[in-house]
Formats: C-alpha cells, structure tokens, sequence
C-alpha cells in the first residue's frame, strides 16, 4: 500500500555511508537496595549512515537501556560512563536542555507499546504537531500540513480526518504508524525502534516493517532495531548485535552471524527456534537463567549456561575479538571451536530431557515413549 | 508478583549453575513488604504510638484506680493522683480519656470491619458480574452519596438514644461506598486477566472465582482503606458527637469528651479540651501513618535518589 | 451532551423519589415530635386534654396512615408548600424562607471553599509530584497529614481561638475587631460595596480557611499520587523522546491525565463538604444549615429534616452531573452513557 512520496522529505544529498553514531565503552549502573545494578557494561559500536542495525537479547540484556542512554531518558538515578558521539558533540554528560534539542529531532525513537505510548486525551494530530513545532518555529498551519504530509507517508487512509480523532479511536497498528510517523516527522539521522512490533500480531508487523524499509530509503536515516524476534532482524537488518548480561557478545553482518555464529549463546538463541520441518524433535531451550546484574561472577557470564564451558571460561570476562570474517566479533575464546563443529546447534540438544516436545505424528511420539 | 519461571531443570549440575547465579538472596513478598514498611519511618512512629494507646485503652483501667464516678473534687489541676485533673462533675480525667479511647476505638474498628465486608461484597460483584447486579450496586451508591451521612447517622443516633453500637453500625452502613467503587474498579480490569480464565477453565464457580481468586487480588487496596477507615471513623463519630449528634451517656467516646469540655475553653480548665484533643490528634494521626506506609509498602515506587 | 444530560436529570429525579421516601421512612423513625408535649398536656389535665391533642395532630398532618402522610407531603413539597415547624409549644414556623434562607449562607461558605481548595490543591499536588522529596513536598505533605488527622470540628475550634487572639491584638492597639467569630450577622451585609466585601471577609475568613484546609489536603495528596502516576506512563516518556520542554511535559501532558481521577474525587467530596460545613457553622455560631439540622433532629421536627434532606440531595445530584461533565471534557475516551 505504500506509495513513495517524494517532497515530502527533503532532498538530502545521499548519504556516504559515514558514521552517524559512535558508542565507546557505554556503562550505566543503577544505585538499588540491593547493590548496583550494572545494567549496561561497556558497550561499544559504531552507526553508518542508512545502515540498519539489529539490536537481539533477552529482557534484562541491556537493550532497551543503552537506548535509553543514548536518547538521555534514564532516571535521574543513572550512571551513564563513557562516551556516545552524535554529530561531532558528546551526548553523555549533555544538559536536558541540549539533549531536548537533539530528541526527535536528529534522533527519535519508537516505543514498544503503541496502546499506552500516546496521550489519550489530545488529538493526534495535535500530538504531531508538536513533535514538529518543538523543533520548528512554523505556524499550526504550516505544521498541519506537515502532520498530513507525514501521516500519508506512513500509509494513514483518510489523514485529514484521522488527525482529528483520539488514539483510542485507532487501532494498534495504525497507532504504531502513528509513533513512526512522529519519528520521522523531523527527519531524524538516526531512528531507534525499540521493539515496535512486539505487542502486534504478525499481519500488521509485516506492514510495519514494510513502512520503516521504506523511510529508511526516503530518509537514509540509520535505525537501530531493538528485539528478540530473530526473523524480524533477518528481514530488516544489514548488521547484527546479539547482547547477553548487559554487553555485547557478537557482532557482525546479519547473514554471516545467523550462518557461521561464534559465541555460544548465539549458537543457544538460533537453536532455540523451533523449525516448522522439525516434527516430533524436542525443542532446545538454553538451560538455566541469566545472571543477576547486581553481583557478578569474575568470569564470562554465560558460562554456567554453556556447553563448551572450560576453566578458563570462569576466571575472567572475555574480549570482543575479530573472528573469522571481516567486521565480525564475538566475545569468546574458544569461538574457534564453535566454528570448528559441524552443526553447533547440536551443542544445546536436551535429547535426556523429559519435557519440551513439539505436538507432531503420533507414530513418532509413541517411538519415544515406548524407548 | 509470580516468580519469574524457569525452565524445567532436573539435571544437578544446572541446578547449582542456578543457585550460583543468584547470589542476592530472594525473599517472599511478606519479607519484602514487611521490611519496606519497618523502613517507613513514619509508618514506625505511627505504628508504636498506637500499640501504646491501645496498651493505654486496654491496660488503664486495671492499673489505674481512680473512676469516673464524680468523687474528686471539681476543676482539680494536674497532680500525682490525678495527673490529668478532674472536671467539673468531679471525674478523673485520665479515666474518662481512658474509656474514651476505648469506645473510640471499638467503634472504628466496627466501622472498618463493615466497610470492608459491605463494601467488598458489593464491589466485588457488581465489578465481576456486571449486567443488572452492577447497575442495582451503582444506583445504591448513588443513593446512598445523596443522603448525608451525617444526617443519618445523627438521626439514628438520636432514635436509639446514642448507643456506641448503633453510631459504629450506621457510620459503617452509611460509608462503605468509596470502597465499593475502587473494589469495583479493580475487579473491572482484574476479570480480564488470563488467571481467571484458567479459573474458569478448571471449573471454579463463580463465588470462588470472585472470593478466592480475585479479591485476594485486591488486598492491598482493601488493607490500606481498612487502615485509613478506622482513621477517618475516629474523626467521624468524634465530629458527631461533638455537635451532638452521636454517642450520648451512658456510653462515652472522645468526641463526646470534646463536647463535653469545650465549655471550658474561655476558662482557665482549658487545658481539659486540649488533652483530650491531643489524644484524638495521636490516635487519627497514628493510625494515618500505618496506612500511608502500608500502601507505600505495598505499592512502591522505586525511583528515589539514593546518596 | 444535551440527550445525557437530560437523561441524567430524568434519572436524578427518579432518584430523588426514592431518597425523598427513604427519608421520610427515616424521619418516621425518629419518633413522635409530639408525643412529649401530650405526655406533659396529659399530665397536667388527665381527660380534658385529649381534644388539644388531637388537634395538634391533626394541623402537624400526623394524624393519617404513613402513605397517605408521604403522599400528602411530597405533593405538598413539590408544589413549594414545605410545611411548618409542628412542636406545639411555639408558633409554627414556615419551613421554606428557613431552609432558603441558612442554605444561602452556607452554600456561599461550601463553594468558595471548595472551589479554592480544588485549584490550589492541585496546583500544589502538581509540585510536590515533579519536586518529590524537597522540602516543599515535606512541608505539604506534613501539613496534609495534619488535616488528615485534626477533626475538623477542632481546626474550627482552634481558628476560632485564633481570631479571638487576633481580635485582641487588633483591640489593643486601636483598631475595630474584625474576624467574627460568633454568629452570623442576621441583617447581612451593609454599607458601601468596599465594606460589605470588609464585612464579608471578616465573617467568612476563618469558616472558609476551615473547610479549605482539609478539602485542599485530600486534593493535594490525590494529584500528587495521580501525577506520579502519570509521570512514569508511556506517553509521558514519548512526549519526552520527542523533545518537548519539561514545563509542556508537565502542564499539558501530565497535567490533564493527571486531573481525571481528582475530579472523581471532587464529586466524592461534595457530600463530605457539606458535613464539613454544618460542622464549622455550629462552632462559630452560624444559623446556618448545620444549626437548622442540630436542633430540629433534636426536636425531631419532621418537616424541618425532610427539606433538609431534599435540598442537600438536589445538591449532591447537581454537583455530580457538574462533576461528570468535567469528566467527560477532560477525558476524550469517555463516552456518555
């Protein structure tokens, strides 16, 4: 259904693929009752410009709250160390005042919930409207016409009566497109999408996808995809970010770490999704929980969930090394053994298992049990 | 709060894997509230000065001999035998502040314990079922906000010549109605939860659904307006009766103690007033105090700047 | 809007019919206003008395069945007949230039307060909320823990010892007192516009000080409980992430969103405003409708209490509607039902 309109956004000189965001040695603590809660631990990546990076963990990995680092929307509460790079100025450490010209303006973002993620009692048209006043001195005139101009873009039928109306009066799809679209109405360089499509069902996530492809070119804007749904970053992202306990444990070209992965959680996470061909196989969960981020343990943190554990695993926290292809890193010493196995997804089979089995042919069942 | 689940693991050596991951040392939600609210310094204070009151109420008359017959002396100031003087009949003040507190009391609790029953039941059910039971259960609200309590209950009073038992009654059947709403409320958007659709799914009937399933749910909420009901009863039956309304000899409360001394207040036995005002002060305030820091305890909201 | 609200008024009366009979069941069992009298007339002319008797019952209109009596009362009342006082020891006096007359009085006392500590309320609720643990937040919420746990009847008691002390000083060095802290001027307000309001204030200052202070704790707490809330939802921290200016976030996001569970209370607190009121009034003095509900439940004067009951009840209905209207302006997701 989406139509690329053109003028819309302005014409940009296409974008040369620079850096756009640069993350060095990211840590933020929160002061708890319980101790220090490292929540991020040192995280360091770099952003180009029109490149869409996806960004895959467990709730409790770091994700969303490096993000919320970035954009300057932690409690006052946290510690944010290190250095975050957008346009030559440094972000860490910025006053509110600065920070609020940069928020959805040079860098937006797209929550998870859309049903809770508006305000219930304005219009969103109004609501529109101020995303872009807040950075544009223009009249209400002027600044409507951009919110029709933006919500058309996004695929809204009717804008200029959906700009009237509540967000109660919108589906959950059409408020997501709403959200995008309020991200996208300054024209943001870099857009992160903090899980968009998780609280909708598959139909309207596809659409949703289709819509961020679709800025993505018109704007050359860079997204950092926040999710745990593997098959969204396969269909979206050119770069893969899979984090674990707080800091990175893999990086690299989406194809070549879902094909060749070299940490072993990754290898966990891909065997984990259960294969429509595999009938009758038990399903292959990680073992175990992830760590607690208050008292860690000296070693690499997900050691007591790996299968190619040694001695040396728990001693201390490994580096993120280059493996064996360009721009590829993984955080693991013995990921030379990982690329040495021939299927590693087999590493986390739980054949000794009683439980986790997908319904499937009877026949095969019963060959189980009767074993 | 569920615990978060974790994957089936029967195998040992995951079992200790998991047991080494957790070295902050989980604690039931009894543990966690109990201790949030031990940390609540006022809900603390609050806390001793009722147990000391109620000590004082409970107590008193066994270790304190003096009555409240008029055998003293009238207007006698404050001495070792009488440490808070006597009136003008010639009654021991601290006895009378002692039954005071006593009836004060007994009926606020009375209140609460109808409130809650009444107030739970009705939002309860017209929250879960909905249909003409809710619609009857809001236009007996309705109803009952247009009749002033006050005038009720001092009407009642008055009939039944200012009996403790019929203030506490009428107070409780004329004050259930703020908690029905919020019970109701609660129940609305709690009937939606998958749990009880897997209550249902087990076959439980409906007033096991209702009273084992979702108003435990509620508890929170029901604790905390239990507390600050026993509060505001205080305050209430104290106001009634001090413009005479309320309880009448030979039942007694502190705002009958009120009325009774603020005949005094242009005089030099002023002080008569004021200590008893105190007393309703420290009960009203103590009791406020437990149940601002229970609803704290329970519903924290953790984002306060720690040094 | 106009089809909800007439609806809302049609049942408001339907309403009204039952309250007005429950009230009179309940003014039925209060007793016999006469039985006294006809014990004492009895008493002091055994046989003779019998007649008189008789015929105070018959002009206090007691002498039917309870139905007929309802009956014969609630069209009496709805065509502004509202009886007379019926104690036969004094004349009997009209019900309604009474009632109309102290509920004037007292109305202006509820209003002003409420409205007063609504607003202020409010606005304060809304600091303590985003300056959470300053001191300003301790001080209010110190003080409205105070008002929490300080009967009114006290506050009252202790405002009144107050403007007596103020009084004195002013005495002593040669001015006129002022607060009034007794009664309630019974000719009015006299004299030019600028000595009237003087006059006004000085009646209405403490009373209204009294009723404010607890309404404005109760509201203060509430936003600011509401305002929390609403500080930590989703749409706060996207209006955030858009870049708006902190006082936008919170006056016209937070603000609004925050304001709908307080005007829920609002409407609650009508009724207790109104207990509130005839509580101040009888502490200083005012033949206000706290005075007129006192005594006349004391002499169990049935017409007295009924068009008491009625016209709080007529009150209590309209604020409710004013209150639901308000909601629904505020709040774009309700519907009218």
């Amino acid at each position: 259904m989406s139509t690329p309109i053109t003028g819309v956004f302005t014409e940009i000189p296409s974008r040369s693929g620079e850096i756009a965001l640069s993350v060095k040695n990211l840590c933020v603590n929160f002061p708890t009752d319980d101790g220090v809660v490292h929540a991020v631990r040192d995280i360091s990546f770099d952003l180009r410009e029109g490149e869409v990076l996806g960004v895959v963990g467990e709730s409790g990995s770091g994700k969303s709250v490096s993000s919320m680092a970035v954009m300057g929307l932690l409690p006052k509460n946290a510690e944010i160390t290190g250095s975050v790079e957008f346009e030559d100025r440094e972000i860490v450490g910025m006053s509110d005042k600065q920070m609020r010209s940069i928020r959805g303006n040079g860098i937006a973002m797209i929550f998870q919930d859309p049903m809770t993620s508006l305000n219930p009692v304005y219009t969103i048209g109004w609501q529109l409207a101020e995303a872009y006043r807040s950075h544009h001195q223009v009249s209400k005139q002027v600044a409507a016409k951009r919110v029709l101009e933006v919500l058309d873009v996004v695929g809204i039928p009717q804008p200029d009566r959906r700009a009237k109306q509540f967000p109660h009066e919108f589906s959950g799809g059409m408020r997501q497109r709403v959200m995008i679209a309020m991200a996208v109405i300054n024209e943001p360089k870099i857009i992160i999408a903090d899980e968009p499509t998780t609280a909708l069902d598959v139909t309207v996530q596809a659409q949703i996808l289709d819509t961020l492809r679709l800025l993505r070119d018109e704007l050359s804007a860079a997204i950092i995809m926040i999710t745990h749904d593997l098959g969204v970053v396969t269909g979206i992202a050119d770069r893969v970010q899979v984090m674990y306990a707080g800091t990175m444990v893999e990086t690299g070209n989406v194809r070549t770490v879902f094909t060749e992965p070299r940490m072993p959680y990754t290898v966990g996470l891909l065997s984990s999704i259960p294969r429509a061909d595999s009938v009758g196989i038990r399903l292959r969960p990680i073992k175990g929980a992830p760590p607690s981020l208050v008292n860690m343990p000296p070693g690499c943190p997900f050691s007591p969930r790996c299968p190619l554990s040694r001695a040396d695993c728990d001693e201390s926290e490994p580096d993120m090394v280059d493996v064996d292809s360009p721009g590829h890193q993984a955080r693991c010493r013995h990921w030379d053994e990982v690329a040495a196995t021939p299927d590693p997804r087999s590493l986390f089979d739980t054949s000794s298992d009683a439980d986790a089995v997908l319904p499937g042919d009877d026949a095969i069942l019963s060959e189980e049990i009767a074993e | 709060m569920t615990d978060i689940l974790r994957a089936q693991v029967p195998e040992s050596e995951a079992e200790a894997a998991t047991e080494r991951e957790f070295t902050v040392q989980a604690r039931s939600r009894r543990q966690v509230v109990a201790r949030r609210f031990v940390r609540h310094k006022t809900a603390l204070i609050g806390s001793i000065i009722i147990i000391a009151l109620i000590l004082f109420a409970v107590l008193g008359q066994l270790f304190w001999s003096a009555g409240i017959n008029p055998d003293y002396g009238s207007f006698l100031p404050p001495s070792s035998t009488h440490p808070f003087g006597t009136d003008q009949l010639g009654r021991d003040m601290l006895a009378l502040i002692i039954r005071g507190i006593q009836f004060s009391l007994l009926i606020a609790v009375v209140v609460a314990i109808l409130v809650v029953v009444i107030g739970v039941t009705l939002g309860a059910v017209a929250g879960y079922l909905g249909g003409w039971q809710d619609s009857l259960v809001n236009r007996l609200v309705d109803l009952m906000l247009i009749l002033p309590a006050i005038v009720v209950v001092g009407v009642m009073a008055v009939k039944f010549q200012g009996s403790w038992v019929m203030v506490a009654v009428f107070l409780g059947l004329t004050t259930w109605m703020t908690l029905t709403r919020i019970i109701r409320g609660m129940v609305l958007s709690l009937r939606e939860k998958e749990f009880v659709e897997a209550a249902k799914a087990l076959g439980a009937s409906t007033p096991r659904i209702i009273f084992k399933h979702i108003v435990p749910n509620c508890s929170d909420v029901i604790i905390v307006s239990a507390t600050l009901t026993i509060a505001q009863a205080v305050l209430l039956e104290a106001a009634l009766s001090f413009i005479g309304l309320g309880v009448k000899p030979p039942d007694t409360s502190l705002g009958l103690l009120l009325n009774e001394t603020q005949n005094y207040l242009p005089t030099a036995n002023a002080w008569l007033f004021w200590i008893t005002l105190a007393f309703v002060v420290l009960v009203s305030l103590s009791v406020n105090f437990i149940g601002d820091g229970l609803r704290d305890a329970l519903d924290p909201r953790q984002d306060k700047v720690r040094a | 809007m106009v089809a909800f609200v007439i609806r809302r008024l049609l049942i408001s009366v339907v309403l009204l019919l039952v309250v007005s009979f429950v009230c009179f069941a309940l003014v039925q069992m209060l007793g016999d206003p006469i039985g006294e009298w006809a014990a004492g007339q009895r008493q002091r002319n055994p046989g003779g008395a019998d007649a008189a008797i008789a015929a105070a019952y018959q002009r206090a209109g007691l002498d039917t069945s309870f139905l007929t009596r309802y009956w014969t009362w609630l069209t009496n009342f709805v065509t502004g007949n509202w009886g007379t006082t019926v104690n036969p020891g004094q004349t009997p006096k009209e019900v309604e230039p009474q009632i109309m007359h102290s509920l004037w009085i007292t109305m202006r006392l509820v209003l002003v307060a409420e409205i007063l500590a609504i607003m202020v309320g409010s606005i304060v609720g809304v600091l303590t909320a985003v300056k959470r643990y300053s001191w300003f937040d301790y001080i209010i919420t110190a003080f409205s823990f105070l008002m929490f746990a300080l009967p009114l009847f006290c506050l009252a008691v202790i405002l009144k010892i107050g403007g007596i002390q103020f009084n004195n000083v002013l005495q002593n060095n040669g001015f006129d007192r002022w607060l009034v802290t007794s009664g309630y001027p019974p000719g009015g307000f006299t004299g030019s516009f600028g000595n009237q309001v003087y006059q006004y204030l000085g009646v209405y200052l403490l009373p209204t000080l009294c009723l404010m202070a607890i309404s404005f704790a109760v509201y203060a707490r509430y936003q600011r409980s509401s305002m929390l809330d609403v500080l930590s939802s989703d749409y706060v921290r996207t209006a955030r992430a858009k870049g708006v200016s902190n006082t936008t976030v919170i006056w016209k996001h937070a603000f609004r969103n925050a304001l709908i569970p307080v005007v829920t209370v609002g409407s609650l607190q009508i009724g207790t405003a109104f207990a509130g009121a005839i509580i101040t009034e009888t502490v200083f003095g005012w033949q206000g409708m706290g005075y007129i509900l006192v005594q006349n439940v004391n002499r169990k004067e049935p017409y007295m209490i009924l068009a008491f009951l009625m016209v709080t009840g007529v009150f209590i209905i309209l604020f409710n509607l004013l209150a639901d209207i308000a909601y629904t302006l505020l709040d774009p997701r309700v519907r009218l039902d």
